[in-house]
């Protein structure tokens, strides 16, 4: 007999990879459950701030009602301190608002991207309750375990035990960080069901943001 | 939910009505309120698809209880204000009441008196809305919806297609189909459907879905309704039988080049 699940995946993957000056944010857009595709033209990607983009994967309509939520609080925030929030403020709002639900979670695995106050690239990265890091790049989502590594052996981010505490933006030039990010999400296609059709691309830097489509495999 | 004690035995708990057998249908959360824990008469697939005018959607009038055919004509598609419709899979009563919200959601829409109305558009972010809140209490409305319809934007005449399931995923579509449709009828619409295909052409192609469905959905019938929405309105059109062939060989003996060890 069917029984009520209040839970889905409909799989996806973000990643988001830090520079010195900017921030690449990408997702790819297939939206499935199980063996079906609903759609191949569903954005995971919420632009929730001049400086600060967020990608998540996981079940839709969290993801939805998640992005919704933010989106409403920013714009809160833009009324009561007369401008937009920060990146870093964001990546601690998300943290709450994910834990506020800690007993019946969003099944949402997030990344956020943007600028710092200081103009550099952050990346601040999650699990569904709400436990976060500020990384230099990070991967969540159904193709996460394919393409973590590869960022890791490409962008060789210092070490977090290291004193004193080194940088963990890429050295990599805005250009080929969204070389490298078309790159992995080619690859993860490949072999991941959940990932394809098409991708997503979201890159922030002083001069504003940009956003930009590419194709994937469909099958 | 109730966890921990025995509530039989919290003196300042209130009786419960509803009963916490193993076997029931639906779990009591105190008085008066029952949780739908599975659908009861359930409707099949529902076909839609944009083409040149607007959308066209499709589906059989039968709802079944369970394994048995209960209702042979009831319609499951329906017109929610002026430039939408909506069709729905799963759980009937359930769409029933989903209607008379959309009916209150219109009437007071129009009785703004501002010559707004909403359009198909908002119809799907309200479903989605509440479609996802009742899920959010366990108390899910057991359907997959689909609205469809045409309404002038700031691009001009602007089509949607958009579809909502039971725990509140969303999404737009060119062409959706729901249930059994998703694996049978996609196929044909991914390799068929074009923006620009006339009503007739539209027809042909929902027609042809629907006759794959009825050949292989067990809970299809052979009695079906069309409707079509565009900038003059929604038609639903009388239900009609579609003309079926059962001579194909693979009907006539299905085990024929079947290899089996018995």
């Amino acid at each position: 007999m069917a029984r009520f699940e209040a839970y889905e995946n409909n799989g996806g993957t973000c990643v988001a990879v830090a520079g010195a000056d900017y921030c690449v944010v990408a997702a790819d857009t297939r939206l499935s459950v199980g063996y079906s595709i609903l759609s191949r033209d569903s954005s995971k990607i919420a632009h929730l701030a001049d400086k600060c983009v967020l990608a998540s994967s996981g079940f839709q309509g969290d993801v939805k009602a998640l992005q919704r939520n933010l989106a409403a609080k920013e714009l809160l925030y833009e009324h009561n301190h007369n401008k937009k929030m920060s990146c870093p403020a964001m990546a601690q709002l998300l943290s709450n608002t994910l834990y506020y639900k800690r007993f019946f979670p969003y099944y949402a695995f997030n990344v956020l991207g943007g600028l710092d106050s200081e103009g550099k690239g952050c990346v601040f990265t999650y699990d569904a309750v709400g436990s976060y890091e500020r990384t230099g790049y990070s991967a969540q989502g159904t193709g996460a375990a394919l393409m973590m590594p590869v960022l890791d052996n490409q962008l060789k981010s210092p070490s977090p035990l290291l004193l004193p505490a080194r940088d963990a933006v890429t050295p990599l030039s805005q250009s080929d960080a969204v070389d490298l990010v078309k790159d992995v999400f080619a690859s993860a296609t490949e072999r991941d069901i959940y990932t394809g059709d098409k991708l997503e691309i979201v890159v922030i830097n002083s001069a504003g943001s940009h956003r930009e489509f590419i194709e994937l495999r469909k099958d | 939910m109730r966890f921990g004690s025995d509530s039989d035995q919290d003196p300042w708990q209130q009786p419960m009505d509803g009963s916490h057998a193993s076997g029931s249908k639906a779990v009591a959360d105190g008085p008066g309120t029952q949780r739908t824990q599975y659908p009861y008469v359930t409707g099949s697939s529902i076909i839609a698809l944009k083409y040149k005018d607007g959308v066209i959607m499709a589906s059989d009038t039968g709802a079944s209880y369970g394994s048995t055919l209960r209702y042979k004509s009831v319609e499951r598609i329906k017109a929610v204000g002026k430039h939408s419709l909506i069709g729905a899979s799963g759980e009937f009563s359930d769409f029933q009441e989903i209607l008379r919200y959309l009916d209150e959601l219109t009437l007071s829409d129009h009785m703004w008196d501002d010559g707004n109305s909403l359009g198909p558009k908002e119809v799907h972010s309200y479903l989605t809305r509440v479609m996802y809140n009742r899920r959010n209490k366990f108390d899910p409305l057991w359907n997959s919806l689909v609205i469809g319809g045409v309404k002038k934007g700031p691009k001009g005449e602007e089509k949607y297609l958009g579809m909502v399931n039971m725990i509140g995923t969303h999404f737009e579509e060119n062409h959706i189909a729901t249930g059994f449709g998703n694996h049978m009828a996609i196929p044909i619409l991914r390799t068929e459907w074009r923006e620009d295909m006339t009503f007739e052409e539209a027809v042909k192609l929902v027609e042809k879905c629907l006759l794959v469905l009825l050949y292989r959905d067990r809970s299809s019938i052979n009695k079906f309704q069309i409707a079509k929405i565009t900038t003059e309105g929604a038609t639903i059109y009388p239900p009609y039988s579609l003309k079926t062939y059962w001579g194909f060989a693979a009907f006539e003996n299905p085990a024929q080049g079947a290899v089996g060890s018995w």
